[in-house]
Parts: C-alpha cells; sequence; structure tokens
C-alpha cells in the first residue's frame, strides 16, 4: 500500500498499468501454493462432506441423507467421546499455559546458565512426537519403568503399577505426555513475549517499590496477554487434534478411556473402512473446532481491545 | 539491581527449573539408561535404579534386530529433506506476494493458507487416500511427501512471510527504477537479502516434516522398506517380545540429525519462531 501511494503523483496510466501488472504477478506467484491447497486439502474436505452423506465403505456408495449424523446424534458413546475430547484439550491446554508461564518465568530470570537452561527445555519439540511417546511409553510400563519403580520404592503401590492399563490413570498419563510434547512451545513463545516487554516498565514499577509478585501480575502478564491468548488457541486446536500420542500410547483404550474425536474418527474410517461414518465424525470435529475457534476469537478480541493490544 | 536475587530467590528458581527440566528430560535420560542395559537386565523387577552392567552391545544389535533401521533413518531424512524443499519451492514466491504485492483477495487467501492449520491430516485421511490412489502414489515416497508439502505451506508462508517484512523496500526500489523486472529484482535482490530467513524458515519445515511423518507413513504406505523411522520402530512395538533396549538405542539414533541440526542452528531458529510473539 505504501508504493502505491508514493506512485499517486505518476501520470495515471502508468499506475494503473503498474497495479494491473502487480494484481497479475501477486497471484501467479500465490497460485501454485493455493493450488497444491485446494488439491490435497479443500478438495479432500469437500468430499469428506459429500461423503458423510453417503453409505460408503469398500463396496460402493450409496446416499442415506442425515442418516451418518443421525446415528452420531443418537449414540451416547458418541456424545461421552464428544465430551471426553473437550475435557482432555481444556485440561491439557489448561496445563501447558501453566508449566508454559511458569517455565517461561524461570528461563527468563537473570540467573547464571539460563542459556543452557533454554536449549534443555526443547528437545521435546524438536524430535518426532511419535519417538517422544515410544520413550513415555516405557516410563509407564508397570515392571520396567521408572514411574512405577518410584512409586514401588516409596510405598505408594505394594507392586507394579500399569499406567496404561486402567481407565483414568491411561487417560491422565495421555494427559501427562500431551502436556509433555506441547510445553516446549508455548514455553518459547511466552519466553520471547516476555523478553520483548520493556524495562522501562520493569524499573519505573520497581522504583515505585513495586516487588516482583506485583509485577509479574501487573505488567507481564497483561504485557503478554496477546501472545498468552493466541497461544491458547493455537494449543488447543493441535491438542484437539492430537492422534499420535494416544494411538502410540493406547489406541484409545482401555475400553474407550482414552478415544477423542480424531482417535474415534481413525478408528471407525480406516479401521474398520465406514468411510461414511468416518466422514461424518471428521465433519463434526471441523465444525466443533470452527464454532470453538469463533466464541474463542470473539473472546479475544474483547481482551485485546481491553489491554489495548494490537 | 532490579535483577538481583537473593540467595534463598536463586535457591528457589533453580530447584524449580531442576524439577521442571526432569519433566522435560526424563523420557530421554530414560531412554538413554535403558538403551545401556542388557535385555535381561532391563526386565529385572522390581525396578532398580543403577546397574553395573551397562553396555553399548545394544547400539551394536539394533542393526540386527532391526534389520532396515538404517534404511528406516535414511527414509525419515530423505522424506523430511523433499518435504522442504518442495515446500520451499511453493512457499517463497508466494510469501514474497503476501510481504509486498497489493493484490485483490490478498487478505482472504492468505486467511485460507492459516485456516488449513486447523485441519489435521487425520480429519481428511479418507478422501486424500483415495486422491493418492488416484495419482498412483500410495505405497510410495509421495505419499508421504505430498501432504506433509501440503500441511507446512501454510506455517512455511506465514513465518518467511514476516521475516520478508522487516527487509528494508528500498533497494527493491532501486532495482526498479534501475528498470529491473519484477522476477529479477525477486531472485537478485529480494532473495540474497533473504538468506538468514530462509534458512530459518527451511530448518523449521525440516523438524515439522520429520516430526509429521508418522501417521502418513501408518495410513498411506504399507511398503516396509519406504517406512520413515517412527513407523518403523513402531511396528517392532507391537511385536510379542520386544527388544526394548534396541528400541530405545535405535530411537535415539534415529532423533540424532534433527538434535544436531536444532543444536547447531537454535538460536536463530528460536528468534525466527518467535519473531510474531516479539511486539516490534
Amino acid at each position: 500500500m505504501a508504493d502505491l501511494s508514493a506512485q499517486a503523483s505518476q501520470p495515471a496510466a502508468n499506475t494503473r498499468k503498474r497495479a494491473m501488472s502487480e494484481n497479475l504477478f501477486g497471484w501467479l506467484l500465490v497460485a501454485p501454493a493455493m493450488i497444491f491447497i485446494a488439491v490435497i486439502v479443500a478438495w479432500p474436505l469437500t468430499e469428506t462432506i459429500r461423503l458423510s452423506f453417503m453409505d460408503a465403505g469398500l463396496g460402493g456408495e450409496e446416499f442415506i441423507g442425515l442418516e451418518n449424523y443421525q446415528d452420531l446424534a443418537d449414540s451416547r458413546k458418541f456424545h461421552q467421546t464428544v465430551i471426553r475430547t473437550f475435557y482432555w484439550m481444556f485440561l491439557s491446554v489448561g496445563i501447558k499455559l501453566i508449566m508454559g508461564l511458569i517455565g517461561a518465568t524461570l528461563l527468563n530470570a537473570a540467573i547464571p546458565g539460563r542459556a543452557l537452561f533454554r536449549v534443555l527445555v526443547m528437545p521435546p519439540w524438536v524430535i518426532p512426537v511419535a519417538i517422544g511417546c515410544i520413550g513415555w511409553l516405557w516410563l509407564y510400563n508397570g515392571y520396567f519403568g521408572v514411574l512405577s519403580g518410584v512409586m514401588m520404592k516409596l510405598g505408594i503401590t505394594d507392586g507394579p503399577f500399569e499406567f496404561l492399563a486402567y481407565k483414568s490413570s491411561a487417560f491422565y498419563s495421555a494427559v501427562v505426555t500431551d502436556v509433555w510434547v506441547g510445553t516446549p512451545m508455548v514455553t518459547l513463545f511466552f519466553l520471547a513475549a516476555m523478553q520483548g516487554v520493556s524495562r522501562d516498565l520493569y524499573e519505573a514499577a520497581w522504583v515505585d517499590g513495586a516487588g516482583r509478585w506485583y509485577r509479574f501480575r501487573r505488567i507481564t502478564i497483561p504485557q503478554i496477554m496477546p501472545v498468552i491468548v493466541s497461544m491458547a488457541l493455537l494449543s488447543a486446536i493441535f491438542t484437539f487434534n492430537s492422534f499420535e500420542i494416544i494411538w502410540i500410547l493406547t489406541e484409545g483404550g482401555p475400553r474407550s478411556a482414552t478415544t477423542t474425536l480424531i482417535i474415534d474418527t481413525y478408528k471407525v474410517a480406516i479401521g474398520n473402512y465406514k468411510f461414511g461414518e468416518g466422514a461424518a465424525r471428521a465433519v463434526v470435529i471441523v465444525v466443533l473446532l470452527a464454532v470453538f475457534s469463533l466464541i474463542y476469537l470473539f473472546f479475544l478480541n474483547k481482551i485485546n481491545k481491553r489491554y489495548g493490544a494490537k | 539491581m532490579m535483577d538481583r536475587y537473593t540467595k534463598l530467590q536463586l535457591v528457589g528458581i533453580y530447584a524449580a527449573l531442576a524439577v521442571f527440566l526432569t519433566f522435560i528430560l526424563l523420557p530421554f535420560f530414560e531412554m538413554f539408561m535403558a538403551s545401556l542395559r542388557p535385555l535381561e537386565h532391563l526386565f529385572r523387577s522390581p525396578y532398580q535404579f543403577w546397574s553395573d552392567d551397562f553396555s553399548l552391545q545394544a547400539y551394536k544389535d539394533m542393526w540386527v534386530t532391526v534389520p532396515l533401521l538404517g534404511r528406516y533413518i535414511f527414509n525419515s531424512i530423505f522424506i523430511a529433506t523433499s518435504v522442504t524443499v518442495i515446500t520451499m519451492v511453493f512457499v517463497v514466491p508466494a510469501a514474497y506476494a503476501y510481504a509486498r504485492l497489493e493484490f485483490p483477495f490478498k487478505n482472504i487467501s492468505l486467511g485460507i493458507f492459516l485456516g488449513v492449520n486447523m485441519f489435521t491430516g487425520a480429519v481428511l485421511l479418507i478422501p486424500l487416500y483415495r486422491v493418492l490412489r488416484t495419482m498412483g502414489l500410495l505405497n510410495t515416497y509421495w505419499a508421504m511427501i505430498v501432504p506433509g508439502v501440503a500441511f507446512l505451506i501454510p506455517t512455511g508462508i506465514w513465518l518467511l512471510r514476516s521475516y520478508l517484512e522487516k527487509i528494508p523496500r528500498e533497494l527493491e526500489e532501486a532495482a526498479f527504477v534501475d528498470g529491473a523486472s519484477r522476477m529479477y529484482t525477486l531472485r537478485r535482490v529480494v532473495l540474497p537479502l533473504a538468506v538468514p530467513g530462509l534458512i530459518v524458515v527451511s530448518v523449521a519445515v525440516f523438524i515439522g516434516a520429520y516430526a509429521q511423518q508418522f501417521l502418513f507413513a501408518i495410513t498411506f504406505n504399507q511398503t516396509r522398506e519406504l517406512q520413515p523411522l517412527p513407523a518403523g520402530l513402531f511396528e517392532f512395538i507391537g511385536y510379542q517380545s520386544v527388544t526394548w533396549n534396541e528400541m530405545m538405542a535405535a530411537a535415539l539414533v534415529g532423533v540424532l540429525p534433527v538434535m544436531l541440526i536444532f543444536l547447531f542452528l537454535q538460536k536463530y531458529l528460536v528468534a525466527g519462531l518467535t519473531a510474531g510473539a516479539v511486539k516490534e
């Protein structure tokens, strides 16, 4: 926009010609990426919507209207899965944000060795999720894992405790692993935001006698609020869609205790070849996430206005 | 002065950091310990914290137990590299357009790109499976490369765009005035200036590509020789007798390439990735 106004003094015809070529050139540069996304993401998405109205499997397709959705609406099991998914998301994202805030605050402290500590936080983010999960699979093992070992030594359990064998311990174990995977990124972004807060603010508050906790609450938190809210949404979307962690740890078991919407969709569509039923679930995921994001962005807008941020 | 801590505060900070880092690093530490223990020791119960028979034997044996291990690691690197190169070919022109040019539907189309981040491959697997089958790409490297590229293009555009926006416009405008074409300016003026940004974004894409292979691999590829490391190892974990020490050794060796790249470039990488979080 800046260079358009700069050219305002030039002859109008020239400007128009240049704007034309800029329009064309702009689209020329964006088109390859756009077409690629259209074929690999947008078209499959419309196909998913179409399939959700079909009784589709390996055998063929037959239009059945809303029957797939009706089945989901009637299924108590599916309702539980939806509730479980949101519980999973809120719990995991909440812990990640708190861990991220604590971690970033610690790493932002002016102490010797912090450069090293900052690097040490990142490995879970860098390595493939699947590999990290293989490590957690080992930790959760009742007979050979260190967690059960420590618990036995401390006398918390008498015998080996299989973390992934019981409904609620499996669920919370998966949450812990998900937090482990997601915390480094959240921490890093919070840390970057904290480093961007002007020192003048802290110094002014310090001169006025404000303590650390007060400065954290009244300066740090409001200043980095925009980053907190956008990270919350981003990690909510990631967590909602989190597949590998649960799949590797429990494959959704025991007795569906860790089956989130993504796992359910995968099992139905890819595991049982019920493409139509799977597609209906996929559409539900997209709609739920879209609605959630819209509601969230609505509040984000309000928060940003309140804190005067962009 | 303001940053000075009392002894007690320092102890508190280090203690809290120790707890935090223990949580983050525990799995790696345990994987490493397991990889050092002989198999029969690994299965000793109750759990023993220290062993007197540590050895590097697993790092030798794993190549026999998992005969394709070298191939898996190669596949992982090969797929991630291909994804990175192809993604960048799409990302560079688009990011430039979003950073510098005005064209119709600019903001809407950028929004559409970013909306892609809302979906994971898992939602689109069924039709994607059919698309890849129609194209004859199932059970080839392409089955893992093509979806990988699609899901990394948006992030790539987003990251590179913010980098390009920071490059001063004056040089480009000077080139225009001298009569250079847009393409020439992009290639000879903008890209050379953007090299650090290109490196950061490429590395970020590479790490993403290395990390995301599992789902596409287990769904779109049945050819064992083409499996990337996470999928290849996961298959072994399903077996009756898992040689855990060797699995852990293999997993650790398999993440070595990304860890090394990351360690060398971490400073630039972190700065580049979090640029959006810092106020200008």
